[in-house]
Formats: structure tokens, C-alpha cells, sequence
């Protein structure tokens, strides 16, 4: 029974989770972004068919999917740096699980700072 | 004996070797450098754009007609958005494909499940950059409360 190879980059544990998150949260932005477009297109067929389709994003549901896809988007581009690091800087192989780990930290901040806003906007009812 | 006398004369003997004839052109290599740079744009522009429509302001309950309409009257906002479609559209497309490449195993599944996403990606892309060139902030049919402001300036 051959057993893995130790120390391979992307075999298990953070370099390959890390990975799957990143496919994954790139598959779900970019369906996301073709709805967008096609939402954001009503803006040529008249100004209530546009406020009608944009009203359904201010709803408490719609309110929650933004939280998780302004996440998702926030992972994948602070990944997609470690992952230019990783490919063009020299450290970049030795420090990924460290830079994953930096990753974490900065999207909890960016996060911290994005959701108390975003909610209150969401559940405050705004107009 | 007879082996030696069959003269099979080679074709061009002065030909350098090659391990191997390749026909590949150095897509998947300009593929993976755009990746990387569309990324780092991409951050910047879809940053930008998701703070000014989700944290200045009333955040996602400001946006309406009018609020699109006064971002696209100014060529600013008509540049950053035109320009992150495209990127977006094709570094999506591009990942997407990968993910196909890399999962389905099967010839005919590769290419419909290609075929629709490049449908997609000429759809989408070509329907964002006319609404975004055509877009008239003042449409005749519209009532004067989903319209920006600066439609009534001049008006008695």
C-alpha cells in the first residue's frame, strides 16, 4: 500500500482545502454575476421592471445571500493573492499555510467591518 | 544480408531532432498569466463597487433606477463597470472551463457543458456592454420619482 508522499504542497490539509474553497466560491460568484448582469439589464426595458427586480434583493432572505456571497467574493480575492504569491514569490511555496492562515485573519476583518453595516441596512429596513 | 542493400533514403537527414512534433499554441500559458492579472484588478474594481452600493449610504435599500441612472451619467462609472464585466466574464468563463476540463471525463459531456457556457459568456457580455453604451438616464416612459434628479435641471 503506497502511502503519500510527505510534504507534496497541494495533498491534503490547508493547501488543498484552500483549493476547493477557492473552486468553489469562483463557481458560485460567477452564477451570481450572470443573474446580475441580467438583472441590471432590466434598467433598458423601464424603471419599474428595474426597481421591481431590485426590490427582491432588499428582502431579509436576499439580505443573507449577500452577506454569504460578499463572503465568498472576499475569500476568493484574498486567496487569489496568496495564490500570485505562492506562484511569483520565492517564499511563496515555503509560507503558503502561513499566508492561508493571514488570509483568514484578514477576511474575519473585512468581514467584521462589512456585516454590522450591511445588516443593519438589511433588518433596519432603511427606507 | 538483404536488410542492408533495402535502401529506404530519409527524407531530410539534416532535420534536428524533436522529441515530438507539437501543435500546441501557448494558450493555457497567456490562460493562467490572465487569470492573475484580470485577479488583481478584479479586486479593486468589484471592492470598489461593492462598497459604494453596499456600505455608503442606506446600502442596498438606495439602490433603485435612479441610482444607476446617476452612476452612468458619469463616464467614470461607465468605464469601471463596462471594464469589470469584461474582466469578470472572462475570468469566470475561463475558470469555469477549467473546472470542466478538470471533472468531465467524457468527450460529448466537455463540449455541451463548453458550448453552454460559451453561449453564456457571449449573451451576458454583449447584452451588459449595450445596456451600459445605450442607457438613457431620462427614458420618456418613466415617472418623475424613479428618475435622478438632474433629469428636471432646464426644465420650467
Amino acid at each position: 500500500m503506497p502511502s503519500a508522499p510527505a510534504g507534496t504542497l497541494y495533498r491534503g490539509r490547508e493547501g488543498m482545502w484552500s483549493w476547493v474553497a477557492h473552486r468553489v466560491t469562483g463557481v458560485l460568484i460567477f452564477f451570481f454575476l450572470l443573474v446580475h448582469v441580467l438583472d441590471t439589464a432590466l434598467v433598458r426595458v423601464s424603471p419599474e421592471a428595474y426597481d421591481a427586480v431590485i426590490g427582491t434583493y432588499k428582502t431579509v432572505v436576499m439580505g443573507l445571500g449577500e452577506a454569504g456571497l460578499v463572503a465568498a467574493i472576499v475569500f476568493h480575492a484574498f486567496n487569489g493573492v496568496r495564490i500570485i504569491l505562492v506562484d511569483f514569490w520565492a517564499k511563496g511555496p515555503k509560507y503558503q499555510r502561513t499566508m492561508l492562515w493571514v488570509v483568514v485573519g484578514l477576511f474575519a476583518v473585512t468581514m467584521a467591518g462589512f456585516l454590522p453595516r450591511h445588516l443593519m441596512n438589511v433588518f433596519g429596513g432603511g427606507h | 544480408m538483404s536488410t542492408t542493400s533495402t535502401s529506404s533514403p530519409l527524407a531530410a537527414p539534416r532535420d534536428p531532432y524533436k522529441r515530438q512534433k507539437t501543435t500546441r499554441s501557448n494558450y493555457e500559458l497567456y490562460s493562467w498569466v490572465f487569470m492573475r492579472a484580470s485577479g488583481v484588478v478584479l479586486i479593486v474594481l468589484i471592492f470598489g463597487h461593492l462598497f459604494v452600493n453596499l456600505m455608503v449610504g442606506e446600502g442596498v435599500h438606495a439602490i433603485d433606477f435612479g441610482f444607476v441612472a446617476g452612476k452612468w451619467a458619469s463616464p467614470f462609472w461607465q468605464v469601471w463597470d463596462l471594464l469589470m464585466l469584461w474582466l469578470a466574464m472572462i475570468h469566470g468563463t475561463n475558470g469555469v472551463r477549467t473546472i470542466i476540463n478538470d471533472y468531465a471525463q467524457r468527450d460529448g459531456t466537455r463540449l455541451v457543458l463548453k458550448g453552454a457556457l460559451y453561449l453564456a459568456f457571449v449573451v451576458v457580455t454583449v447584452l451588459g456592454t449595450l445596456v451600459v453604451f445605450t442607457f438613457d438616464p431620462c427614458p420618456p416612459n418613466a415617472l418623475d420619482y424613479q428618475l435622478p434628479s438632474f433629469c428636471f435641471t432646464g426644465r420650467p
